[in-house]
C-alpha cells in the first residue's frame, strides 16, 4: 500500500464481482480496483472490467499471484471450495481477503456489529445476503435484552439467485443460522430461504423474529429501548446500503407457553437494492457487495491510518439506468 | 367389503415354487398386488391443520390403524417438514424425529416417509429423519425452483431412501414448465414426481394437463408420476382418479381429510373410489374407513372445510398452510381472513412466505383505519 491508496483484485467477474466493482469505483477513494480474474475467458463481467481499464485474465488466481504487483486486497466471489483453496495462497502473499462466498476461513462479520473487533484480521467472510440484511437487527436487539432464539426468513427473487447458490442451499441456510447466533448474539438461531418467481420480481425481505423476555413484548421502558435500538441500527445500516428500510413498525406478541413463556418481536425488513449494476429487485446481491466495499474501505483505511473516504448514495446522486439481470447471479 | 368378485386377471399364474418372502410381500395386509400406492399425509399435511400439535399417541395410533389397512407409505413430519417447527410455520409439541421414531416402530410393512423444504430443512436434518427409521424421503421446492432439490435428491440416495419430489403450487406455472422442474428432479435422483395441488386450485382439465405433460417427460426414464390434491375447491379426489387415468401411480391422501386449506383428498374416499373402479390400491377399504371414523376423528379439533377462507385460497391459488396463520393475524389485527388471502394471492407469495401474511394484515389494517378516517370525515 502506497500513496494513500490500496490496489484491489476481485476474483470471481459474476454479477456480484461486477456489481462490487462498480460500487469499489463509485464509493471508494482509497481502493482502486486494478484486476478482475475469472475462469473463463468469454465471460461477460471480465470484457466489461477490460472496458473500465482493469487488468483482467481469465487464468484465474494462479495468474494473479504471478503479477509482479500484487493486489494489496482482495475480494472473492466465487464457491465455498475456490476460496478454501484460495486463502492460505492470499494470506502466504499478505493480501488481505474479503470473502463473499460461505467459506468462512476468516470470521464473519457484519459492517455495523463487529467490524471494529476484525480491522486487523487477514481474512473475513461476509456471512451471506439474507444474514447481511438480518443479523444486524438481531444484534439490535440482543443489545438489549437477552435473546434465547432469534429466526430469520429471507424471501428473495428467484431471478436474483443464481446457479451457484441453489446448488448449495444448505450452505446458505447453516452459514446464516452459524451468524445470527456468533454475530447476531442469538443464544440459537435458524435461517430460511424462500425463492419466489413472481413477475415483476419481489424486493428482497427479510423477517427477523428475536424470542425475548415477557416483559419486553409488553408496552414500557424496555420495548421503547428496544425499538429505538432497532431505528437505530436502520439507520446505521442505510449508511450503506441505502434501500435498507424497515416495511412496517416492529411488531410485539406478548409471551405464549408455546414459546416458552418468551415474548416475540417480528421485525419486517425490505431491501431494495441501489443498481450499481444490478436492478432493484436483486437487493440480496446490492446489500453482500455495499457491505463487503464497505468493509474493504474501512480495513484499508485502518492499514493506511486515513478517515474513510466512503461516498454514500446521496453524495453520488443519480447513477445511470441499471441493466436487466444477468444469467449468472447468487445471493 | 367392495366387490368380492374374482377376475381373471386377479388370479396369479404359479409356474415356480414361490418362497415365504414373496407370499409375505404380495399379503393384502403388505399392499399385495395393487395398480397404485396411496401415501397417507395424515401425519404430515395433517400437522397444519393440528397446528402442530400431534402427539406421540395419536401417531402411534393413526401409523398403526394405517399399516392394519394395507397402506404402505404414512408421512410423518411437521406440516412444512423437517425443521418446520419455528415462529413462522408454528412450534411442533412433540420432536418430529420422536413421532417419526415412534411411527417407524407401530409400522409393520408400511414405509415412513418424511417431507423436507431445502431452504428451510438440511440435508443434516434429512439424514436425523433416516438415523430413526424415515425410509422415503419427499424433497419439496416451488413448482418452478426443483434446481435448489439437487443436493438433497443425491443425499437420499446416497442413504438408500426411496425419493420421492414435490413440485409445489403446481397450478401456477405451465405444463410445460412444471414437466421441466420434473426433469430436473428425475435428474438428481427422484424416482417419482409429485405434481401438488398445494392450493387446491386444479380444476379437472388443469390436474390432466399436468400429469400428462410431467409423465410424457420422465416416465421413458422409468420414473414414476403422483399427484397430491387438496379440497379447497371440492377437487381431490376427481383429480386423483384422472391422474391415475393419466399415469400417475402414487396418490397422497389423508384420513378425515386431514390437512392444510380445506384438507386434503381423503384416504378412505380414495380407497373406496378406486376400489369401486376396480382399480387395485392394496387397501382394506374396511380398516381404513374405521381408521378416519374411530382413530383420527375423535382428536380432530375441527374438521378441514370447504368455507368463504378455504375457498377463497383454491380460487385465488394459494398455498393452503396458509389459512390457519391468515385467522390467527386476521383476529389479532381485525381483518378478514379471506381478505388477507386474496391479497396473498394477488401478490404471488408462495409456499413458506407465512411472513408475509403479517405483512399483509398491516397493510389491510391501516387501509381500514384509513377508510374508518374518510368515512368520520377527516381528511
Amino acid at each position: 500500500m502506497s500513496k494513500g491508496k490500496a490496489t484491489a483484485a476481485i476474483v470471481g467477474p459474476g454479477n456480484i464481482g461486477t456489481d462490487l466493482m462498480f460500487k469499489l469505483i463509485r464509493r471508494s477513494d482509497i481502493i482502486e480496483p486494478r484486476y478482475m480474474v475469472g475462469v473463463d475467458p468469454t465471460s461477460d463481467g471480465l470484457a466489461r472490467a477490460k472496458r473500465l481499464g482493469l487488468e483482467v485474465s481469465a487464468e484465474g488466481v494462479d495468474w494473479l499471484l504471478a503479477q509482479d504487483e500484487l493486489p494489496d486486497i482482495v475480494f472473492e466471489a466465487t464457491s465455498a471450495k475456490a476460496h478454501s483453496a484460495n486463502a492460505p495462497r492470499y494470506a502466504e502473499a499478505g493480501i488481505l481477503a474479503v470473502d463473499l462466498t460461505p467459506a468462512a476461513v476468516g470470521p464473519y462479520l457484519c459492517p455495523p456489529v463487529n467490524l471494529s473487533f476484525n480491522l486487523d484480521a487477514p481474512n473475513v467472510n461476509m456471512i451471506t445476503c439474507g444474514g447481511q440484511a438480518t443479523v444486524p437487527m438481531v444484534s439490535a436487539v440482543s443489545s438489549v435484552v437477552p435473546v434465547p432464539y432469534a429466526e430469520i426468513v429471507a424471501s428473495v427473487s428467484s431471478r436474483s439467485a443464481g446457479p451457484g447458490t441453489r446448488a448449495n442451499i444448505d450452505e446458505f441456510t447453516e452459514t446464516t443460522s452459524n451468524a445470527v447466533e456468533a454475530v447476531g448474539g442469538a443464544e440459537r438461531g435458524k435461517a430460511i430461504i424462500i425463492l419466489n418467481p413472481v413477475e415483476p420480481p419481489l424486493m428482497m425481505r427479510n423477517t427477523v423474529f428475536c424470542a425475548i423476555p415477557p416483559e419486553a413484548g409488553e408496552p414500557g421502558e424496555l420495548q421503547d429501548r428496544l425499538l429505538e435500538s432497532i431505528h437505530a441500527m436502520e439507520a446505521t445500516v442505510q449508511e450503506y446500503v441505502p434501500g435498507y428500510h424497515l416495511r412496517a413498525a416492529p411488531q410485539f406478541d406478548p409471551a405464549r407457553d408455546a414459546w416458552r413463556g418468551q415474548a416475540r418481536v417480528f421485525i419486517p425488513i425490505e431491501v431494495k437494492g441501489r443498481g450499481d449494476y444490478l436492478p432493484d429487485y436483486a437487493g440480496n446481491l446490492d446489500i453482500i457487495t455495499a457491505a463487503a466495499a464497505r468493509v474493504g474501505d474501512l480495513m484499508v483505511a485502518h492499514r493506511l491510518g486515513v478517515d474513510t473516504t466512503w461516498k454514500s448514495s446521496a453524495d453520488l446522486g443519480d447513477l445511470p439506468d441499471t441493466t436487466t439481470m444477468p444469467q449468472e447471479a447468487g445471493v | 367389503m367392495g366387490d368380492m368378485t374374482i377376475r381373471p386377471e386377479d388370479v396369479p399364474v404359479v409356474d415356480r415354487e414361490v418362497t415365504e418372502t414373496e407370499v409375505l410381500a404380495n399379503a393384502t395386509a403388505a399392499g399385495g398386488e395393487r395398480d397404485l400406492r396411496i401415501t397417507d399425509s395424515t401425519l404430515r399435511d395433517g400437522s397444519h391443520a393440528m397446528s402442530h400439535q400431534f402427539t406421540e399417541e395419536q401417531v402411534r395410533g393413526v401409523v398403526s390403524a394405517l399399516d392394519r389397512a394395507g397402506v404402505q407409505a404414512i408421512e410423518v413430519t411437521h406440516g412444512d417438514g423437517l425443521g418446520g417447527s419455528s415462529f413462522n410455520y408454528g412450534f411442533s409439541l412433540v420432536d418430529e424425529l420422536d413421532l417419526i421414531r415412534a411411527a417407524v416402530d407401530e409400522a409393520t410393512q408400511a414405509k415412513i416417509a418424511v417431507l423436507m423444504l431445502p431452504g428451510l430443512a438440511t440435508v443434516r436434518d434429512l439424514k436425523q429423519a433416516h438415523a430413526v427409521g424415515a425410509s422415503v424421503a419427499r424433497i419439496a421446492t416451488h413448482c418452478t425452483e426443483a434446481d435448489v432439490s439437487t443436493q438433497h435428491f443425491g443425499e437420499a440416495r446416497a442413504l438408500g431412501m426411496e425419493t420421492v419430489g414435490f413440485l409445489m403450487l403446481s397450478h401456477s406455472t405451465t405444463p410445460d414448465v412444471l414437466a421441466r422442474n420434473a426433469r430436473t428432479m428425475v435428474d438428481a435422483g427422484a424416482e417419482c414426481v409429485y405434481v401438488v395441488d398445494s392450493a387446491g386450485a386444479l380444476i379437472l382439465s388443469d390436474a390432466q394437463e399436468r400429469i400428462t405433460a410431467v409423465v410424457e417427460e420422465v416416465g421413458r426414464d422409468g420414473a414414476q408420476v403422483g399427484f397430491h390434491g387438496h379440497q379447497n375447491l371440492s377437487m381431490g379426489v376427481a383429480n386423483s382418479v384422472l391422474a391415475y387415468q393419466n399415469g400417475a401411480v402414487q396418490i397422497d391422501g389423508a384420513l378425515c381429510a386431514l390437512g392444510a386449506g380445506a384438507g386434503n383428498s381423503p384416504t378412505e374416499v380414495l380407497a373406496a373410489t378406486f376400489e369401486r373402479m376396480g382399480i387395485r390400491t392394496g387397501i382394506d377399504l374396511g380398516e381404513v374407513l374405521s381408521a378416519a371414523e374411530e382413530v383420527v376423528r375423535p382428536f380432530i379439533p375441527r374438521l378441514p372445510w370447504m368455507d368463504r377462507s378455504s375457498i377463497t385460497q383454491g380460487y385465488a391459488g394459494v398455498y393452503s398452510s396458509f389459512l390457519l396463520h391468515a385467522e390467527r393475524a386476521a383476529e389479532r389485527y381485525g381483518v378478514p381472513a379471506h381478505e388477507i388471502l386474496q391479497k396473498v394471492g394477488e401478490y404471488g407469495y408462495v409456499g413458506g412466505q407465512e411472513d408475509m401474511i403479517i405483512d399483509i394484515a398491516l397493510e389491510l389494517a391501516q387501509e381500514k383505519e384509513l377508510g374508518d378516517l374518510a368515512g368520520s370525515g377527516v381528511r
